[in-house]
């Protein structure tokens, strides 16, 4: 136990001391969690709107105002001509194009139809499909409102039955996309700092020689990890509470559930990351290596963490990959406790899947440190 | 134990796939000797070292070091042995002190011994003015004697030493040469790797090494008469030309 704490201290001297380090640990993280919250948005705001009005008639003139109202289209460009238009869209000026045929407003009036033509960017899929929704929206109120007028002009006895569906947003009630990324962003912080850290740290000691002498010590295996990795588990633990602080006061992010809860799954969950780190530290021999291998890990466990993109969409062996990734639990755990006050008993099973990874990890890098080869 | 020897090699190898860069050694270290194993560069020095020390499993071949197995009871060994690499292995963001009570710290020692212990240290080699100093910010050859004696606080029965003067200048060998009798004459045994032909001359015994085998072995003496030399230096270019 003594010796644990003569490796503890000398951790923390060496952290404290090290002016390189110290910025990235605690500045970058508190920068990235304001930036990348800020700025990694799945709303789709400030559409590049055109048309093309060949009716020139008032109901024409009500269709485009219509899209004007609209926060999310925000650039309207009419065009004389299809071709132009294509051209436009082609150079980019231009996400979704609205074309009103000839004689619009006749048509409508006889034939109670028409037709519209909508042309909409789709290079990036995913906004393309919720550009199609608010089009169509707008397009379905504007259809309400001439119904109604050309009812009333031809009978007046028939009311239209309209069937709204009013859609109610649980545990974010107003679709604040900050709500959702600031726990997720957080959880990426948490691990890629303890990561890095933990990784580089063994093998730091490789590259200068000093592991060698400490190999020759009768210091044993488990105490010198646990001395080397508890300064990490310390700032990984203070890590999230300053990014519990600054969702709580920048982001305005509730925290429904218990706070303790929260630490003492990330308090599991950093061990699992540690001993991932040490693990590499243990199989490679420069802190280059040990940096790459940390970036190949992070990134895969990020994008398949569900935290920008939802698990339910990926294809079924992607989903059965995402089981053993530990960034997801901690996503699932983090939303669920934070934005829906999720119980112990609703987050076992994640906290049991992470304590066994944690156990597996930690054994494998205890394994694979060898102080004789 | 009832001979004399601290350290004893049996047909000791070490082979990297085919590569044999240590081939049969057999020797005895005999208990407060002053030990010099020498051999050119490449010729399996620091190998054989490292498996005396318990960081290297030997291929095949015994070895005894303070009594005890380099197969089964390498961490005993590592009670009892002191060992200073040839990469300068203290922590240079740490303060002298603070390597002291560290090294102190994880071989067990009890906060006062680490105390008093560095205080005596600090006092030998003259370091009370950069004692609250970062180490990377000191001479090399400071370091290097702060190393050795680092390597000695628990007081080891054998204290592995590799090229432990390389790149220092003469007046500091020398006096580290002074700190390495000190620790003879207290009882320790000395292991000594050098390229310093001169040094070889202040060992009790030498051996040397020619590609990973031990082609002679003797006081200096010895050695000068077997090879008819005036010198170690004569020596060692006979051997080691083939």
């Amino acid at each position: 136990m003594k010796t644990i704490l003569y490796i503890i201290q000398k951790e923390f001297k060496q952290i404290f001391r090290n002016k390189g380090m110290l910025p990235i640990i605690f500045v970058l993280p508190i920068l990235q969690l304001v930036i990348l919250s800020n700025a990694a948005t799945f709303e789709v705001k400030n559409i590049k709107f055109g048309y093309i009005d060949n009716d020139h008639s008032s109901t024409s003139r009500a269709l485009v105002e219509k899209f004007n109202a609209s926060t999310y289209f925000n650039v309207l460009t009419v065009f004389p001509s299809e071709a132009i238009a294509s051209a436009a869209m082609l150079k980019g000026e231009v996400d979704v194009l609205l074309e009103i045929p000839n004689y619009f407003e006749r048509d409508l009036q006889n034939e109670k139809r028409n037709n519209l033509g909508i042309t909409i960017n789709a290079i990036d899929g995913a906004a393309a499909g919720i550009e199609n929704v608010y089009v169509t929206q707008i397009v379905q109120g504007f259809n309400q409102n001439i119904k109604m007028d050309v009812l009333q002009v031809s009978d007046k006895q028939i009311q239209p039955i309209v069937i709204e569906t009013i859609p109610l947003f649980w545990y974010n009630k107003t679709l604040n996309y900050k709500t959702f990324m600031v726990p997720g962003i957080l959880v990426l912080l948490v691990t890629m700092i303890t990561l890095f850290l933990s990784g580089m740290n063994i093998v730091r000691e490789k590259e200068i020689g000093t592991l060698e002498q400490i190999n020759v010590t009768p210091i044993k295996k488990s105490q010198f990890i646990i001395g080397k990795l508890f300064p990490f588990w310390v700032i990984g633990m203070g890590l999230l509470t300053v990014g519990l602080i600054l969702a709580r006061l920048i982001f305005n992010v509730p925290m429904l559930g218990s706070l303790a809860l929260m630490y003492l799954y990330t308090s599991i969950y950093i061990l699992v990351i540690l001993g991932i780190g040490l693990f590499i530290s243990n199989f490679t021999d420069t802190q280059q290596q040990a940096m790459f291998i940390a970036w190949f890990f992070t990134v895969i466990f990020i994008l398949m963490s569900g935290l920008f993109t939802p698990i339910e969409s990926m294809p079924k062996w992607a989903q059965t990959l995402t089981k053993f990734n530990p960034i997801r639990y901690f996503v699932e755990v983090m939303r669920m406790v934070m934005l829906k006050g999720s119980g112990f008993t609703d987050i076992l099973p994640q906290l049991f899947k992470t304590a066994l990874y944690a156990f597996i990890m930690n054994g494998l890098a205890v394994w694979s440190y060898k102080k004789t080869n | 134990m009832k001979n004399n020897n601290v350290i004893e090699a049996q047909e000791l190898t070490k082979m990297f796939g085919d590569f044999a860069a240590v081939n049969a050694i057999s020797f005895n270290v005999k208990k407060g000797e002053i030990f010099g194993f020498l051999g050119a560069n490449g010729a399996g020095k620091t190998t054989a070292m490292k498996m005396l020390i318990g960081i290297s499993i030997p291929t095949s071949g015994k070895a005894k070091v303070a009594g005890f197995d380099v197969f089964t009871q390498a961490e005993d060994i590592k009670k009892n042995i002191g060992y200073m690499s040839q990469r300068f292995a203290l922590y240079d963001d740490l303060t002298v002190k603070e390597n002291i009570t560290f090294f102190g710290g994880i071989y067990g020692l009890s906060r006062k011994q680490i105390k008093e212990k560095a205080t005596v240290l600090i006092e030998e080699l003259g370091l009370e003015k950069v004692a609250n100093t970062l180490v990377g910010a000191l001479p090399l050859g400071w370091k290097q004697k702060l190393s050795f004696s680092v390597s000695l606080l628990h007081d080891p029965k054998i204290v592995f030493l590799d090229e432990p003067t390389g790149g220092v200048d003469p007046i500091t060998r020398r006096q580290f040469w002074e700190m390495i009798y000190k620790a003879a004459n207290q009882g320790t045994t000395v292991f000594v790797t050098t390229h310093y032909m001169d040094e070889a001359e202040y060992c009790d015994r030498v051996s040397i090494m020619v590609n990973g085998k031990i082609e002679a072995l003797g006081t200096p003496k010895k050695l000068k008469e077997q090879f008819k030399a005036d010198n170690m230096n004569d020596v060692f270019l006979k051997l080691a030309r083939g």
